[in-house]
């Protein structure tokens, strides 16, 4: 069984909404939708107070080169374009949508038959992508028509699929393999074709039986698109671990996916670009598991960006009794919400209710040089080391120790017997050395 | 309901804890536990008890005075180094011996460094070299064992170690073969029926243990194989060379405190390198230190001396050997 | 015997000769030759190496104020005016005179005005816990109370207020080295002309939220509501942001400002306290007395201040 070698942790699975269908949430009263939703420059307003959109609507245009197209979710009018707090408090420009009926934009097909057929060319499915603000889904939501806009020099000759969800509790992916498998292999063959490779790789880890069983089965119709299974190891899912997993390459240090010749994708955003392609459909919803131990149905729903989030919590018959944590998006990597009026952004993967006695981090303790972190480091790097330079504020040190190939998947903090918040220090140190780096 | 949490990521926290670690390496060493009292009777029952009671005290006596901090004893840090300290000194050591030991271990060797995770060099073993420099006679006076239910009631009964017989012989001019008439047999050696330390006679108890410790990933496999392997190595080459002037390499393997330093200290996480490479350096260092001492040095037995020797080239070796980064090297497949 | 003493004698003297010509030589290669003014610069400079100049340390200053041959722009906070007077007396040229600077903590979001909606766990650094997310009260601009500017401080000018959370500054050992405003990830410390008799005016918050969301987080927020403004007449106070800016050069420490803040958030400090006046229902006694019966009025009278809350609650239904 194939996985990634070095590093890695194994944290409970605890996938509790994987036998749920996907469930379409109800249109809410009001979105609100973060301009800086991408990874990137924010996107810039085209629409004023109080104007009326449609559901498709172009509503924020992305300018900068790193940046996506906004669309309206919903059909309504523009209540405000101002500061409101995201999903960690702190304020960012939003465009405020009262809503008002469903109306849609003409020229999106709705219905749910399959269109096989790719028309568009390679440089038309470009383009179409970045009209329709298509982002990764995976979580860092960064711009896919640049991913496919490959520079001079680089030659991608294969594009894998990220369909590995190593985060325990979240399954909105699995979901989505099992319910839309076609529309997502013909996604795949639309980026295949965009990209100019003919090969793909979609990699899952084995705990999603079915998924591979499914998708190796429908896969036989598309042509170049093969499906692997992994070992269940986390951090698969991040690229340059999916990248040595599936073909054993390794990204060098500070390079992208594309300098070993791949570009890698998530399930969701094949789905995406499938639906913005063949069915003209903007990046308007996306799938969000709701889930939790305590959380009375764990739900896989579909919602539309800028939802808030207490309506998410609220389909899940609300907030359970001994909640202590909510997270936006999983355990491992997911940030803490600090209210539930956030809404639902691009990169919303999962919404996890923790219950109080999972919420707190265990005692501090000194290091015990166990060197465990170093060992289950999937990136070889020295989290001890860094960590003690984060609190030394020794940050010329820690650039030196490579702190920024740091990928964020917190395994040493997972695995530290002393509870040492490993990963916060690090965090530290990686703000403080692009600080540095930028000086220079 | 109380007030929501927030933090950074993860969420979760997988089952380690420092207890759980410290108290794994304990069980690890109950069967070497039950092998010293079968073999040296209640003698060594009493040798660990005050060995680890006195730890556990000195411990708490700084902690609470003059740290004035957290006491922590129930970690089971100073327990493993208790028992360590024990298992390294002859079963007919006078209680006041121990509790010297006990307090250079405890005191001078670790919480003068600040305690669980910032001594250098290894308690227990800083805590056996000062006391065999300091009662070189009780030190290295061995009882012989005298198993429970064998029936043999000899008290008092001293005799030297293989190695001791070994290294007098050798220096008295006799080969090798003449002297294996004296030394006990390899499965003797393996059983541990012969004379010694407390815990490191029995290498089939000390294996068993060390089993334990790699099955449930508290140590390891990088300074163990490399330790065992430059032992082998070294003596191997020296016992092709010449048969009559070196013993052979299993002897060394079974015999002094090798199984014990090797799987139970050298191991200590506090006190070796983060790195596997390092881990392989340390080991192969302190093989060959402890060959050095054993086959020239005055010392008939080297583990203690080695492994502290190695223990503060650590800091160095973290510096040079560094855990190898994800991504130096580009494949094109 | 003697043998003996003459070869060490020989050895000892010829190695002594070989290094002392190796160190001359040394000595004479790598010769850096330095302005003497510097080493008198820098021993009349205070010597704790603060950076509160601007340059790393003492030895940097004095380098640069030889190099560049002016005071211009050059100040000792901790030293004052007494050690740039000693500083210029060396370079032969006449300080600018500096007004003193003492540091000011922008934000009274304690445990009481600003209760806590969230509990952190995680480091104790402000620099993560600003990054992480906004502070336990749900406020992205107040205090974190995680001590950074407090280890930050090199003169135990700074303590940390175990029942309000917040920093104090002890203006006494104050040197305005500016460390603290430099560690603040939210740059709420600021530093402020000590005034006569260090007597001081300020804004005592940088939230530049709505009035009715910076109400939410915290009761003593500044909420942009323009009083102060209009009542300052020598233009001291501008607002920008929805919050209130006192120039603490046109600030005449006239106080009437303070009274009349409906959240208490202009801070006086070093004033005597104010002596509570017979009621009397003038305009001018009004404005005297007590800030918080002047607050307690305006909300019975209703009229500024109600249409402040309605914008919170205009906000609050935006928000759900």
């Amino acid at each position: 069984m194939k996985t990634f070698k070095r590093g890695g942790v194994h944290p409970e699975e605890n996938k509790l909404s994987e036998n749920q269908p996907i469930e379409v949430l109800s249109v809410p009263k009001r979105v609100t939708i973060l301009l800086g939703q991408n990874l990137g420059a924010n996107s810039k307003p085209v629409v004023n107070k109080r104007d009326k959109v449609k559901v498709g609507q172009l509503i924020a245009k992305g300018e900068a080169f790193i940046s996506a197209n906004l669309h309206s979710p919903v059909s309504g009018t523009v209540l405000k374009i101002d500061d409101v707090p995201d999903q960690v408090g702190h304020n960012k420009a939003a465009i405020v949508i009262d809503v008002d009926g469903d109306e849609w934009v003409e020229g999106i097909v709705r219905s749910s038959e399959i269109a096989k057929d790719i028309k568009l060319s390679k440089e038309e499915i470009v383009k179409k992508i970045q009209e329709m603000g298509v982002v990764g889904l995976g979580g860092a939501a960064f711009p896919t028509h640049i991913k496919l806009m490959v520079p001079e020099g680089k030659v991608p000759n294969v594009l894998i699929i990220n369909g590995v969800e190593c985060e325990p509790y979240l399954t909105a992916d699995h979901r989505l393999m099992l319910e839309k498998g076609e529309e997502l292999l013909i996604g795949i063959s639309i980026l295949m074709k965009g990209l100019g490779v003919s090969k793909a790789i979609i990699g899952i880890e084995n705990n999603k039986a079915d998924a591979i069983h499914l998708l190796k089965e429908l896969a036989n119709n598309f042509l170049g698109i093969e499906v692997q299974s992994l070992k269940v190891k986390y951090p698969q899912g991040g690229e340059k671990q999916l990248i040595k997993a599936l073909i054993n390459r390794e990204v060098p240090s500070g390079k992208l996916p594309l300098d070993v010749g791949c570009v890698v994708s998530n399930v969701g955003t094949a789905f995406a670009v499938y639906e913005a392609v063949q069915k003209n459909k903007p990046l308007i919803e996306r799938v969000v598991s709701v889930t939790g131990k305590s959380v009375k149905k764990p739900s896989n729903l579909l919602v539309r960006i800028g939802t808030p989030i207490s309506d998410l919590i609220g389909k899940v018959e609300g907030l359970p009794e001994d909640t202590g944590k909510i997270i936006g998006g999983g355990p491992m990597m997911g940030k803490t919400l600090i209210s539930m009026n956030a809404a639902v952004v691009k990169g919303t993967s999962g919404i996890l209710v923790m219950r109080e006695n999972e919420s707190s981090r265990i005692a501090v303790k000194d290091c015990i040089r166990c060197a465990k972190c170093v060992s289950v480091c999937p990136m070889g790097l020295s989290p001890y080391l860094l960590a003690i330079y984060g609190e030394q504020e020794r940050y010329e040190d820690a650039g030196l120790e490579d702190v920024m190939d740091c990928i964020e998947c917190g395994s040493c903090h997972y695995i530290c017997p002393s509870g040492r918040p490993l990963l916060d220090y690090l965090r530290v140190d990686k703000v403080r050395v692009g600080e540095i780096m930028r000086n220079r | 309901m109380s007030l929501l949490k927030i933090s950074g990521s993860p969420h979760v926290h997988g089952d380690n804890s420092v207890k759980g670690v410290m108290y794994g390496v304990l069980y690890a060493m109950i069967p070497a536990i039950l092998a010293s009292i079968y073999f040296f009777g209640l003698d060594s029952l009493k040798v660990m008890l005050v060995s680890v009671v006195a730890c556990l005290l000195f411990e708490y006596l700084i902690q609470k005075y003059l740290i004035k901090g957290e006491v922590t004893i129930t970690d089971g840090s100073a327990l493993i180094t208790g028992v360590l300290l024990a298992f390294n000194v002859p079963s007919n050591l006078p209680v006041f011996v121990i509790i010297v030991g006990a307090f250079v271990s405890i005191v001078i060797a670790k919480m003068s460094f600040g305690g669980l995770g910032k001594n250098i060099f290894n308690p227990a073993l800083v805590g056996r070299v000062f006391l065999l420099m300091s009662f070189p006679v009780e030190m290295t006076s061995w009882p012989i064992p005298k198993p429970l239910f064998s029936g043999k009631v000899l008290d008092a009964i001293t005799g030297p170690t293989p190695l001791g017989i070994l290294k007098e012989g050798l220096d008295a001019g006799k080969s090798v073969s003449e002297l294996s008439q004296q030394l006990p047999d390899y499965i003797t050696e393996l059983l541990g029926n012969h004379g010694g330390s407390l815990g490191e006679v029995s290498a089939i108890a000390l294996l068993i243990g060390a089993a334990y410790l790699l099955f449930r990933k508290i140590i390891t496999w990088h300074i163990p194989t490399s330790y065992l392997g430059s032992v082998i190595i070294f003596s191997g080459i020296l016992w092709l060379i010449n048969p009559e002037l070196y013993i052979n390499p299993l002897f060394h393997l079974v015999t002094g405190g090798m199984i014990l330093g090797v799987f139970f200290m050298a191991t200590d996480m506090v006190t070796t390198p983060m790195s596997p490479k390092g881990m392989i350096i340390f080991g192969l260092g302190a093989g060959i230190i402890t060959m050095l001492i054993r086959i020239w040095g005055a010392y008939p037995e080297g583990v203690s001396f080695a492994i502290l020797i190695m223990n503060a080239f650590v800091p160095l070796i973290d510096k040079g050997f560094k855990p190898k980064r994800f991504g130096e090297r580009i494949k094109n497949g | 015997m003697s043998d003996v003493i003459i070869y060490s004698v020989i050895t000892i003297a010829a190695l002594g000769t070989v290094s002392a010509m190796i160190l001359f030589f040394v000595a004479q290669q790598f010769k850096v030759i330095e302005n003497p003014k510097i080493d008198d610069v820098e021993e009349v400079l205070p010597g704790a190496n603060c950076g509160g100049c601007g340059y790393a340390g003492c030895r940097n200053f004095a380098e640069a104020i030889v190099k560049t041959n002016t005071l211009e722009g050059m100040n000792c906070p901790p030293g004052g005016t007494k050690v740039m007077d000693n500083v210029a007396s060396i370079m032969g040229m006449t300080a600018e005179v500096q007004a003193p600077l003492v540091a000011v903590m922008r934000c009274s979001g304690s445990k009481a005005n600003a209760p806590a909606k969230v509990q952190y766990d995680g480091p104790e650094t402000c620099f993560f816990a600003h990054n992480l997310s906004a502070a336990e009260s749900g406020c992205p601009y107040g205090c974190l109370g995680l001590a950074d500017c407090v280890r930050a401080c090199k003169f135990d000018a700074m303590y940390m207020d175990e029942e309000t959370g917040l920093p104090v500054i002890i203006e006494e050992n104050c040197v305005a080295c500016g460390a603290c405003v430099e560690a603040c990830p939210r740059d709420i410390i600021e530093l402020r002309k000590v005034g006569p008799k260090s007597k001081r005016i300020f804004v005592s918050c940088i939230n530049e939220e709505k009035g009715g969301v910076a109400k939410k987080h915290c009761s003593v927020a500044c909420i942009g509501c323009w009083k102060c403004e209009k009542e300052c007449k020598f233009d001291a106070i501008t607002i920008e942001n929805n919050l209130a800016y006192i120039d603490f050069n046109k600030c005449t420490l006239c106080r009437k400002c303070v009274v009349v803040c409906p959240t208490n958030a202009i801070h006086e400090l070093n004033f005597k306290p104010r002596k509570p006046k017979p009621e009397k229902k003038t305009l001018e006694n009004e404005v005297k007395t007590d800030a918080k019966v002047v607050v307690e009025s305006e909300k019975t009278e209703g009229k500024p201040l109600a249409k402040i809350e309605d914008e919170a609650t205009d906000n609050d239904n935006n928000k759900e």
